[in-house]
């Protein structure tokens, strides 16, 4: 079986992001890393085709920059990149988005595609399950555990008061959570064959995939100030107080 | 020319260096420092107060990265530049001059002799088990009696039959009773040789030296042998003179030139950290004067000893590197490191002398590195001979 992980660079999350003016665009950085949840995808990609000996192709949508993140992930033991790289996709919202990883995924072919849940500068949340909708195959989402099978795919979903066992046929698009996998330290032999991997670049015009109608950004606030939390004193009822505190925000 | 906006220098990388690497050499770098922060730093203190080191399990994980013998090219080594392994030096021994006494020892004092000098056959029978970590090496130069001066070895080795029969005790010796091979090298009537002898040959023992106050994370043993016997195709077939140890040693020196920076970045930054935390007078430390002028001192010898390394990293990986470099940045890197630790120390003030902190650890392995490898005195020496042509040493 052949996995496509959907990875992507961002600015290094120690350092301060900066957006545009106007726009309020993320500026990228030459420099960018591959995102911390993706370590976890490409792992999950590994270890589901280390048994059979299918391929892991990553798949990245964005400025490719020096294209450092990308080469981390083949550093990992990812086999081949696609890049798609187009000026036109500057500013592009979660849909556009889907349909180009689409676009790019639909050139390979593949038993699993995977992706994180959600970028680390993005946040969205909605890509992969709007990849599957135009690749018209299941989405299994926030996994913390997969298992393929002969044709099909098994996950836990997590959920707030525990996991969904949740099966479907393959070809399958899953979202992983942080810590799915312990992702591994890229080897030194990994890094160093990662240079000699192949990087496909793509531009909108080779792919034909078309923007969604555009999303703009109108304005950016400031999340609030935490403010100081309460403080209960034990005058031997601090324990009433506690309870009850619980008790109003509904957590016993 | 005036919009021209500069950010404020990195504490941590004051000159930018990371900017002389290349992308390659700083995943390399990363992947160590990573895999240091998170599996040796939290546990080196304790290995240290215990004296134990879980030494399978290491050379397990650092056969995993590649980084047992990384600048060896075939035989299931990485084959990264010269660069690259001083820079893993320089990460390991931010976690522990120990630590990276481990790697140094297995990949320039035992694979880099079997590499350089060994035939095919032994070639094939040690490296990729070793490069995998499966099996563990040392290396037997220094006597009891005879350490700066090792051409005075009394460790011998004589034919009898086909074999060859070694005699002689080694001293100071790293990985010593956890070693599955030894590279010991003697006196014969052909020259200095060395033989890879198993550890588990009859007449091999190797007890280990106790009591120590430095590199406690680290395991230093004696070697003994008694009638050791070996077959000649255990002989390196490369080499029969000093030459032999001393490419080794010459090696090793190189990785500590950058690895005695790696312990003094981590007193650095553990004493920049503690001075901006620590509050006397209603202020922190670090706000003093006389604080800030330690913190300058340690930051400006941290970055020129850091820079010193990548300059020999860069001739080495040119083929350019002459012994004499080699010695200048094992000379003046090692004690450099100590002068930090130490300074670094008195910033921590009484938590300086705990092993909560990795100072003070730091500070007591660097005493040994000032001295292993070819002391500072005799580091003093070579420079000396090549810049007056005249030999001090006798």
């Amino acid at each position: 079986m052949n996995v496509i992980v959907c990875v992507k660079q961002i600015p290094d999350p120690a350092t301060p992001y900066r957006l545009e003016e106007g726009t309020n665009w993320l500026i990228r950085p030459e420099e960018q890393i591959l995102d911390d949840t993706d370590r976890y995808g490409v792992e999950m990609g590994l270890q589901l085709v280390e048994p059979s000996g299918g391929t892991v192709t990553v798949v990245s949508m964005g400025p490719a920059g020096s294209g450092q993140g990308i080469r981390q992930a083949l550093a990992m033991g990812a086999d081949d990149a696609i890049l798609i790289e187009d000026t036109s996709l500057r500013g592009s919202d979660a849909l556009t988005t889907a349909r180009v990883l689409a676009a790019a995924v639909g050139r390979r072919e593949f038993g699993l595609v995977i992706a994180g849940t959600e970028s680390t500068d993005g946040y969205s949340g909605v890509v992969p399950q709007m990849l599957a909708e135009i690749l018209d195959v299941p989405a299994l989402t926030y996994a913390t555990k997969v298992e393929v099978d002969e044709g099909s795919v098994t996950i836990h979903r997590q959920t707030v008061a525990g996991y969904d066992v949740v099966t479907s046929s393959l070809p399958a698009v899953v979202s992983v959570t942080a810590g799915v996998v312990e992702p591994r330290y890229p080897t030194f032999k990994g890094i160093m064959d990662a240079k000699k991997k192949s990087i496909e670049t793509l531009s909108m015009g080779d792919l034909g995939a078309e923007r969604a109608p555009e999303q703009l950004v109108l304005s950016i606030v400031d999340a609030a100030e935490r403010t100081a939390g309460r403080k209960i004193e034990d005058d031997g009822d601090a324990h009433e107080a506690i309870v009850a505190l619980l008790a109003e925000r509904k957590v016993i | 020319m005036s919009d021209i906006s500069f950010e404020r220098p990195d504490p941590r990388d004051f000159l930018d260096i990371d900017s002389l690497l290349s992308e390659e050499e700083i995943m390399l770098r990363d992947a160590v420092r990573t895999y240091v922060r998170k599996e040796i730093v939290p546990n080196v203190g304790d290995w240290w107060e215990e004296g134990e080191l879980p030494s399978d399990a290491l050379a397990k994980a650092f056969g995993d990265i590649g980084l047992l013998g990384m600048h060896l090219e075939g035989y299931g080594c990485a084959g990264t530049s010269a660069t690259a392994y001083g820079l893993a030096c320089l990460e390991l021994e931010a976690g522990d001059s120990g630590i990276r006494s481990f790697v140094s020892v297995q990949g320039s004092l035992v694979m880099f002799p079997i590499w350089k000098f060994g035939s095919e056959e032994q070639k094939e029978t040690w490296l990729p088990r070793m490069a995998k970590g499966e099996v563990i090496g040392c290396f037997g130069l220094t006597e009891p009696d005879s350490g700066s001066d090792p051409a005075s070895m009394r460790t011998n080795a004589s034919r009898d039959g086909g074999d060859w029969l070694i005699n002689g005790t080694k001293m100071w010796i790293t990985n010593g009773s956890i070693a599955d091979v030894a590279v010991v090298w003697a006196r014969t009537d052909e020259g200095v040789r060395g033989f890879i002898v198993p550890t588990d040959t009859p007449g091999f023992s190797a007890p280990e030296i106790k009591k120590k106050a430095s590199l406690r994370a680290s395991v230093t043993s004696e070697l003994i042998l008694e009638d050791v016997r070996v077959p000649d195709d255990f002989v390196l077939p490369g080499v029969s003179s000093m030459r032999g140890p001393l490419s080794c040693l010459n090696e090793a020196r190189f990785g500590i030139a950058f690895g005695a920076i790696g312990a003094a970045r981590a007193c650095y930054e553990s004493a920049l950290d503690y001075s901006i935390e620590r509050h006397q007078f209603d202020r922190p430390i670090a706000s003093f004067q006389l604080t800030q002028k330690k913190l300058v001192e340690m930051m400006v010898a941290v970055q020129r000893g850091t820079l010193l390394a990548l300059h020999l990293g860069r001739r080495k990986d040119d083929g350019k590197l002459t012994p004499e470099q080699v010695s200048f940045g094992k000379f003046d890197n090692v004690r450099n490191a100590l002068e930090v630790a130490r300074t670094a120390r008195s910033i921590l003030g009484a938590n300086g002398i705990t092993l909560e902190y990795p100072v003070f650890r730091h500070m007591a392995n660097l005493e040994t590195v000032y001295t292993y490898e070819g002391t500072n005195e005799i580091h003093s020496l070579v420079m000396g001979q090549a810049i007056t042509g005249l030999n001090a040493f006798t």
